[in-house]
């Protein structure tokens, strides 16, 4: 009786109870399905990993055939998502910036337009969203009456083909110029950075270092010869082939992700700039500042603040949103896991395969943006 | 959208608690007085509903028949419209008694998988279509073709195969939903469609804007026996959902049909007989009324009315009986003997 009436016992009793039902709730969900699967004979287990997945997938970023296996096909399904999410999160986050921005422009028609595109996109659901786009693209023409805007450029119903260039072993030595004007620029930035902080004069950073990171690749471009092969689409049977190709599924989810997940990052990148007091703003353009650099210096370190966190929810809102992508046949994580799911019949395994790569995609962008948090988060001197 | 109807499905087996007895579904069917069939989301002649929801079509015939043979009333059916993803854990988490969607029976389906097969009502095979205009006369012209394909199915496998087997490429264009893989289709975005010849002409004759602009190719590139499929673990519903199906053969092989299905009880031959249940002892066997089998022929007709009035002449669709015609007329179709 004593004990139950301390109440740092009962505190720690509590947590244990929920612990302990938590995990009993879990183990019978577990144990009941195995009891039920072998019950009614179906398969389980995940060696169904390692065996031929007879199906092909119409876009990879790694070697993929028919002939490999399930555990390769799923591989390639969650590279696409990775993709899609990747380039989504980085484009949806430029326009959202100066979309966000532009609604606050003291210029009528910009400000306008900028809430018309943010209340539109935001307003009609993305699955709808990705239709759109999918019939839009798919409306151009057929391959046999291509558009073609710039030579070698072809757009068609099957995509979009540019040349691509052949690869040179000589490349290697562009890319270590590349490299090292990369790792330049950032030194040169640094040094900059404290000269500025020491004696008050300026570096323009952004511009030395742009201009010394193109003068070497250019510079070790020319050195090995200059030599450019281009492989240039044509029209064989069915389809363009060679150069690069950007495919309408893969089009349309991108252009439906970026463009609704932007309406979001707009909202946010205003209210985010709208935290900031007004006096700021004053106080640094009478200091003689320019407006961008009012909003480069002064007003954009201190939103970041507010803007990060719920920016965070917006890049898990887009990667998941990502499996919508199965509703116009881009090959993503959830379309492979489908067809291995019918094919095996193990609807289990490839639900939790698919449930655990997401989690995982999730926790991974969750633990960066936090450790960024922190990283602008005002330090308290 | 489906994947969550996956979940649910997965979450099923997780949650559900009745383990599988023999005879629990037959059991549980009788019970609570209806059948619930899985059936497509809308394939035209064999599972579709119409304007005002009332299904039919081959495979909507086939659960009627149970329903018939169960409960002397073949309206006593409850439909699930399940997507080629959904029908599997659909049947085996108990949220469908019996599965008459188009399915092919395969091996892994047959066992590891947990499925038991009735027989084939619908021998079918995998081909192409295209646009008459891209003037390919034959599949294997089709190398370097973008091709349209439903996800999860076998289709998806045999393309591949037949591909592979044949040393050309192609590039399939994934799309989960019917209607959203024939407008791909229909759009250009792929140079052919690939799935069962029957389905091809259930596309054809129904939502192209004209049909004569497009033509399926002469070969199939698979064996695709469509049969419904029950749950391992209850042979007493297996037997009766097979002997519904050949009772409807058994029925057009002996000429006997929905309207003259009554002229027959006065019948001599014994075959008819027993079919009908003058002679008793076929639907005690079963576990229902003798009137079975003469229930599903007064209601649904046999399997031949079914078929013409679903998928062959009397339909949209015009198909050939071929490999569906009954055995004596060079078919397939081959009931065991009632007795």
């Amino acid at each position: 009786m004593r004990l139950l009436n301390n109440r740092r016992f009962r505190a720690i009793l509590y947590q244990v109870l929920v612990i302990a039902g938590t995990v009993a709730v879990g183990f019978y969900l577990v144990s009941n399905t195995l009891d039920n699967l072998a019950q009614r004979g179906i398969a389980t287990g995940l060696t169904f990993l390692g065996r031929e997945a007879g199906f092909d997938i119409s876009e990879s970023l790694i070697d993929y055939s028919a002939a490999d296996t399930y555990g390769e096909a799923l591989v390639v399904g969650l590279l696409n998502t990775l993709k899609v999410s990747l380039i989504g999160i980085v484009l949806a986050s430029l326009i959202g910036t100066v979309i966000g921005i532009a609604r606050l422009s003291s210029n009528w028609l910009l400000a306008r337009l900028a809430t018309v595109y943010v209340e539109g996109v935001r307003n009609i659901p993305l699955l709808l969203q990705l239709f759109v786009w999918y019939g839009v693209i798919t409306a151009l023409p057929s391959p046999r009456q291509a558009l073609a805007p710039m030579p070698g450029v072809f757009l068609t119903n099957r995509g979009l083909r540019i040349p691509s260039i052949d690869w040179n072993p000589a490349y290697w030595l562009v890319l270590a110029a590349l490299f090292a004007g990369l790792v330049g620029a950032f030194l040169m930035a640094r040094w900059g950075r404290r000269r500025h902080e020491a004696t008050g004069r300026p570096f323009p950073a952004v511009l030395a270092g742009t201009g010394l990171t193109l003068a070497l690749t250019l510079a070790a471009f020319v050195l090995i010869g200059a030599p450019l092969a281009l492989e240039v689409p044509e029209l064989k049977g069915f389809n363009f082939q060679g150069g690069l190709v950007l495919s309408p599924e893969f089009a349309a989810v991108l252009a439906g992700l970026t463009i609704y997940t932007a309406g979001f990052i707009a909202e946010i990148v205003r209210s985010g700039i709208l935290a900031v007091a007004r006096g700021q703003t004053e106080a640094a353009l009478s200091l003689g500042l320019t407006r961008l650099q009012v909003l480069r210096l002064v007003v954009l370190p201190q939103a970041l603040r507010v803007i990060v966190p719920p920016m965070t929810s917006q890049y898990l809102n887009l990667t998941k949103n990502s499996s919508l992508a199965v509703a116009i046949g881009y090959p993503d994580l959830i379309s492979v896991a489908n067809t291995a799911i019918n094919q095996t019949g193990q609807a289990v395994e490839g639900v939790a395969i698919a449930m655990a790569a997401y989690l995982t995609i999730s926790l991974g962008i969750s633990a960066f943006m936090n450790w960024y948090n922190r990283k602008v988060a005002l330090v308290s001197r | 959208m489906h994947p969550i109807k996956t979940v649910f499905a997965v979450a099923a087996l997780g949650l559900a608690a009745t383990p599988a007895m023999a005879g629990a579904t037959f059991d549980a069917v009788k019970a609570k007085g209806f059948v619930q069939c899985g059936v497509n989301l809308g394939l035209h002649g064999f599972s579709a509903p119409d304007d005002r929801g009332n299904w039919s079509g081959l495979d909507v015939d086939l659960c009627r028949a149970v329903a018939a043979a169960m409960f002397g009333d073949s309206t006593k059916v409850k439909y699930t419209p399940l997507s080629a993803q959904q029908r599997l854990p659909a049947l085996q988490s108990g949220e469908i008694d019996v599965l008459a969607r188009n399915t092919t029976w395969t091996l892994s389906r047959d066992s590891a998988n947990g499925l038991n097969f009735a027989a084939v009502n619908f021998y079918d095979g995998q081909g192409f279509m295209v646009p008459t205009k891209l003037n390919v006369k034959s599949a294997k012209e089709l190398d370097g073709a973008t091709i349209c394909v439903l996800p999860g199915t076998t289709t998806e496998q045999n393309l591949a195969d037949y591909f592979r087997a044949t040393k050309m490429t192609f590039k399939p264009v994934v799309i989960e939903k019917n209607e959203e893989l024939t407008s791909a289709f229909l759009a250009g975005r792929c140079d052919a469609i690939s799935s069962d010849g029957s389905q091809l002409a259930a596309i054809r004759a129904n939502e192209t804007p004209n049909p004569a602009d497009f033509m399926i190719l002469p070969e199939r590139i698979s064996k695709e026996p469509l049969s419904p499929a029950v749950r391992h673990g209850d042979d007493q519903w297996l037997d009766l959902v097979k002997w519904s199906l050949w009772a409807m053969m058994a029925a057009e092989e002996k000429g006997i049909g929905q309207q003259n299905v009554e002229t027959f009880l006065t019948s001599n031959d014994p075959d008819v007989k027993r079919l009908l249940g003058v002679t008793e002892g076929n639907g005690k066997a079963l576990g229902v009324d003798e009137k079975w089998a003469f229930t599903i022929i007064k209601q649904i007709g046999n399997y031949g009315e079914s078929f013409d009035r679903n998928v062959g002449k009397g339909s949209k669709l015009k198909l050939e009986r071929g490999l569906n015609a009954l055995w004596t007329n060079g078919g397939l179709m081959y009931a065991p003997p009632l007795k």
